[in-house]
């Protein structure tokens, strides 16, 4: 129970966060990946606010081990950078320049978003509804590369 | 209004880093949108499902009612289906490639200094850069 309240209290955080700071109006997402044009450098500000907190979480968590309702802190990935990781991010980030929006944002502004918004969240379910198969296929091929 | 723009976004980006903090140090997990939802979508988290859709409850309810108290809020994406669903498709699929997004890498990740989290964001960045020279300045289609 108290599971799920803080996760709701976390993503509502999140969610009103990311529509005070702009991450939810594709036009100043653009702006800051306009690097050739109008930059806009607001999201710097948004990032580096976002890094701070979560820099004392990270040392907190590194003292406890465990989160308060009792689970196991997550380590840090130790995996290689691997095929997926470059060629998912290309992706996304090509996503992201061509709309001007990430994930966070796109299920942020579903109430307020219109049709579009509708549109780009149920694509964007469909592709990650058909990732897993094309993540192995990438496993496969750069193993053997 | 452009000129404040930076204190709105500095005080938005401390609220979503502390809703990331939040949900590491009480629930014990990684606040990465794409996680929490594509796991939902491909089936590989049972065992938490109802902790995910709580999150991505708050994260679609409170914006909005937010959204409703301040007079509505616009997000001025583009009125091309093409160009939406072509996003939509490759954001869904990178991310999911990659593990992670702006929230998972750029903010979980590179709070911890964790050199997937870097690279995955040089790459994004770069990737969304390039994608604003070439349909912005070269095709004029966004």
């Amino acid at each position: 129970m108290f599971r799920m309240l803080f996760a709701a209290l976390a993503g509502g955080l999140f969610g009103a966060g990311l529509l005070v700071s702009g991450m939810v109006d594709t036009t100043r997402v653009q702006g800051w990946l306009d690097v050739f044009g109008a930059w806009d450098p607001t999201l710097a500000f948004v990032l580096g606010g976002a890094i701070a907190p979560m820099a004392v979480a990270w040392r907190i968590a590194a003292r406890r081990h465990t989160a308060m309702l009792g689970d196991t802190i997550p380590g840090p990935n130790t995996a290689p950078l691997d095929g997926n990781l470059i060629i998912g991010s290309t992706l996304f980030g090509m996503g992201w320049g061509l709309a001007g929006l990430c994930p966070g944002p796109a299920m942020a502004s579903l109430t307020f978003g219109g049709w579009g918004g509708i549109l780009f969240f149920a694509a964007m379910v469909a592709g990650m509804y058909v990732a897993p198969p094309i993540r192995q296929k990438i496993d496969h091929l750069t193993a053997n590369a | 209004m452009i000129q404040e723009a930076w204190i709105f976004g500095l005080i938005g980006g401390l609220m979503i880093g502390s809703a990331a903090a939040l949900y590491l140090l009480v629930n014990g997990r990684i606040m990465g949108a794409s996680g929490i939802l594509g796991g939902l979508i491909d089936g590989s988290a049972r065992s938490n499902a109802t902790e995910r859709v709580a999150f991505i409850a708050g994260l679609i309810v409170v914006p909005g009612v937010l959204a409703m108290a301040m007079g509505g809020a616009q997000t001025n994406i583009s009125a091309n289906p093409v160009v939406i669903i072509a996003a939509g498709l490759l954001v869904g699929i990178g991310t999911r490639l990659a593990n992670g997004c702006t929230s998972g890498h750029g903010v979980c990740g590179i709070s911890r200094l964790s050199r997937r989290g870097i690279v995955a964001t040089m790459i994004y960045l770069l990737a969304g850069g390039l994608m604003m020279f070439l349909f912005r300045h070269i095709l004029g289609v966004i």
